[in-house]
């Protein structure tokens, strides 16, 4: 049966560009603002959206999702109200995927099987867990697959093409590629790598295959945009809601900057492959 | 004894300690931790590597380390005999070397050439430094900005043998923070940089690893006893933060039930003081932080705490994965101890031994303090004191009045 995900990959891949991937971190700067941040993106031209569940200690990211994750947090997130906000935006939008994005440990803390329960019921369409690598696949990812909530993987240019296969195994949804060894947010150093990585990967399946870590502009998007299938974009983003605040606060603008990036990225995408 | 009821043959082929243990972490870095037990299973069965560690071991550090009777303490707690094994004679001061030499020669044997390293009190970073310095590898030690702070003299050590610092301001700017951000870097640097990790945690092969190069501090122990008293002591007791020293000492005796094992952890303001401690087993439960699932200090919601206590080198709301197992299955009694009676004991044994113990040795000690006096004169009870606490000679100052 067709996910949101692959219904909305395959529009993209009918349009002839690549999706738009945007994230946000759930709750940042504070559970309003940050609703009506989520509420924003479909309509700003994000094809898919990954909501960041903000976790005490984000060792893959770098500064910018580090601070997001701890104003969530201060403004009184937790994994539940994460849900909450999915709940809530589904109420007005039926197609727009939506993956969490995070760490193990709030949802293992949770509750696997309740957890997915939960989820699935709040419309949740599949789940990034950074520090779950394919040996741990009992602890999350078969129990999502059995969900039906898809599970996407990334790979790395750390994983050649013998240990592929195995990352790949239990994907679903998307493949997410990240495009350098670093932490989010940091630059990319060869554009032309990616691309050659995103064939390598295409040769082992037949996923649409994302490319996110380091995409920054509507050039990089439509750049790498040539091979990838989904452009991923969040310090970016997360960024900008950082230097829209008002003595640490929202401001009228919080939103707005959020949806203007989102609007020049989508067009960025449009014109990857014109 | 060697059989399928020993304590001793953790961890699985999944690096899991019952459930504890594992490797959490991101893609990125697999391959590199997939490699690295490849590389460590071939050195350990390599004549040669174990013969340079060896002559290290007894040439460098100095060991075997002084099995030492405390005497006037002894008659003073009025109980068993109190013996410490002396790991905080080992060059650079703390039983951090042993680790730290095991590891060096893997870093050099996989062609890796920068070398990063978290530490808390400074004892791991000031091995880690000596190492590179005699290896000759750039290194980088990650440390809390905090304990940068209250671990000054570890700081000027370090710099003096030619490490970078780097202060970690993140969080509460402790042990925990300064891991993740060595992860951060590793992830950024994986191809050249081997991330030297100074405790008994961390994804899968680390836990075992560490353990294996800090065993020798219970099997010396284990012989030195023997031949001294002609029998087994009836208890060890080492601090516990990650717990490398304390693993290190405990694990020879795992097989022999006759010896009662005693782990001391951070009780900081005490275990009823919330986020007042780092006593992660006493006062946390099970989850995943940090490449392992073990106890961990955390909320409701799965958020990890930042914890508390005295000594920096205890400040970490996680334990090695070995420990979670060794305290589910009741073999090791996991206590706190707080932040005075640690101070109590250093000022103690210093007074009456002569010896100016870590503060995180004395967590230790404050535990030997409590079963000494219970128990009978013709028995013993070994400590290992872990580090020596010239480094914290500045802060107790402070806690006690004596600086201004």
């Amino acid at each position: 049966m067709a996910t949101r995900i692959d219904r909305r990959f395959a529009e993209c891949k009918a349009q002839n560009r690549p999706a738009l991937v945007t994230f946000i971190m759930a709750g940042d700067p504070d559970l309003a603002t940050g609703q009506a941040i989520l509420n924003a993106l479909p309509q700003a031209g994000a094809d898919v959206i990954e909501l960041g569940m903000p976790f005490s200690d984000p060792m893959a990211d770098g500064v910018a999702i580090q601070l997001g994750g701890q104003r969530a947090l201060a403004s009184g997130q937790s994994l539940r109200g994460v849900l909450g906000m999915v709940e809530e935006f589904r109420r007005k939008d039926e197609t727009t995927p939506i993956v969490l994005m995070g760490y193990y440990n709030p949802i293992y803390i949770f509750g696997v099987e309740a957890f997915l329960a939960a989820a699935k019921e709040a419309g949740v369409d599949g789940l990034i867990v950074v520090d779950l690598p394919p040996e741990e696949d009992d602890e999350l990812c078969i129990p999502a697959l059995k969900a039906g909530i898809n599970f996407i993987r990334l790979t790395t240019p750390t994983t050649d093409d013998k240990r592929l296969p195995a990352v790949l195994a239990n994907t679903s949804g998307f493949v997410y590629y990240v495009s350098m060894t670093g932490v989010t947010g940091a630059a990319i150093k060869s554009r032309g790598a990616v691309g050659d990585a995103v064939d390598r990967i295409k040769g082992h399946t037949d996923l649409p295959v994302a490319v996110g870590f380091g995409i920054k502009t509507a050039d990089d998007a439509a750049e790498i945009g040539k091979h990838a299938d989904g452009i991923v974009v969040g310090s970016v983003l997360v960024d900008a809601v950082a230097k829209s605040l008002v003595d640490g606060k929202a401001s009228e603008t919080t939103v707005s900057v959020v949806r203007d990036i989102v609007a020049d990225l989508a067009e960025g995408v449009k014109r990857a492959r014109a | 004894m060697d059989g399928t009821n020993s304590l001793r043959n953790g961890p699985d082929e999944h690096g899991r300690f019952g459930i504890y243990g594992g490797r959490f972490v991101a893609e990125t870095l697999m391959p590199l931790i997939l490699d690295l037990e490849k590389e460590y299973r071939a050195a350990k069965v390599d004549p040669a590597y174990a013969a340079e560690l060896k002559h290290l071991a007894t040439h460098y550090v100095g060991r075997p380390s002084p099995l030492y009777y405390a005497e006037r303490l002894s008659e003073h707690l009025g109980g068993a005999k109190v013996w410490f094994k002396r790991e905080e004679l080992n060059h650079t001061g703390s039983h951090k070397i042993n680790n730290c030499l095991g590891q060096i020669l893997l870093a050099k044997r996989m062609g890796k050439t920068r070398v990063i390293a978290e530490t808390g009190a400074g004892q791991h970073g000031v091995a880690t430094a000596t190492v590179c310095a005699k290896f000759d590898l750039p290194c980088t030690i990650f440390m809390g900005a905090t304990d940068v702070e209250r671990q000054m003299p570890n700081v000027l050590r370090m710099k003096m043998l030619g490490a970078e610092v780097r202060p970690v301001t993140a969080g509460a700017g402790t042990l925990k923070d300064a891991m993740n951000e060595a992860l951060r870097d590793w992830v950024t640097n994986v191809d050249s940089t081997y991330y030297l990790i100074g405790t008994a945690a961390g994804p899968h092969p680390y836990p075992e690893m560490v353990r294996d190069f800090q065993s020798i501090i219970g099997t010396e122990l284990k012989e030195q006893f023997r031949e001294l008293e002609g029998k087994l002591p009836d208890a060890v007791v080492a601090c516990v933060g990650g717990g490398s020293n304390a693993i290190g000492t405990f694990h020879a005796f795992l097989d022999d039930p006759e010896v009662a094992i005693y782990g001391a952890e951070a009780g900081g303001h005490g275990i009823e003081v919330e986020n007042g401690h780092a006593a992660s087993m006493t006062g946390g439960r099970p989850g995943v932080l940090h490449g392992n699932r073990t106890y961990l200090l955390q909320d409701a919601d799965g958020q990890i705490l930042e914890g508390h206590s005295i000594s920096a080198g205890l400040d970490y709301p996680g334990v090695g994965p070995e420990h979670s197992f060794l305290h589910d299955t009741k073999r090791v009694t996991y206590a706190p101890i707080t932040d005075n009676e640690a101070l109590d004991s250093f000022q103690l044994c210093t007074r009456m031994e002569g010896i100016i113990p870590a503060l995180e040795s004395a967590h230790g000690l404050a535990q030997v303090m409590k079963l000494a006096p219970t128990m009978r004169k013709d028995q013993s009870i070994v400590l290992c004191l872990s580090g020596r606490g010239d480094k914290d000679v500045e802060s107790v100052g402070k806690y006690l009045g004596m600086l201004k």
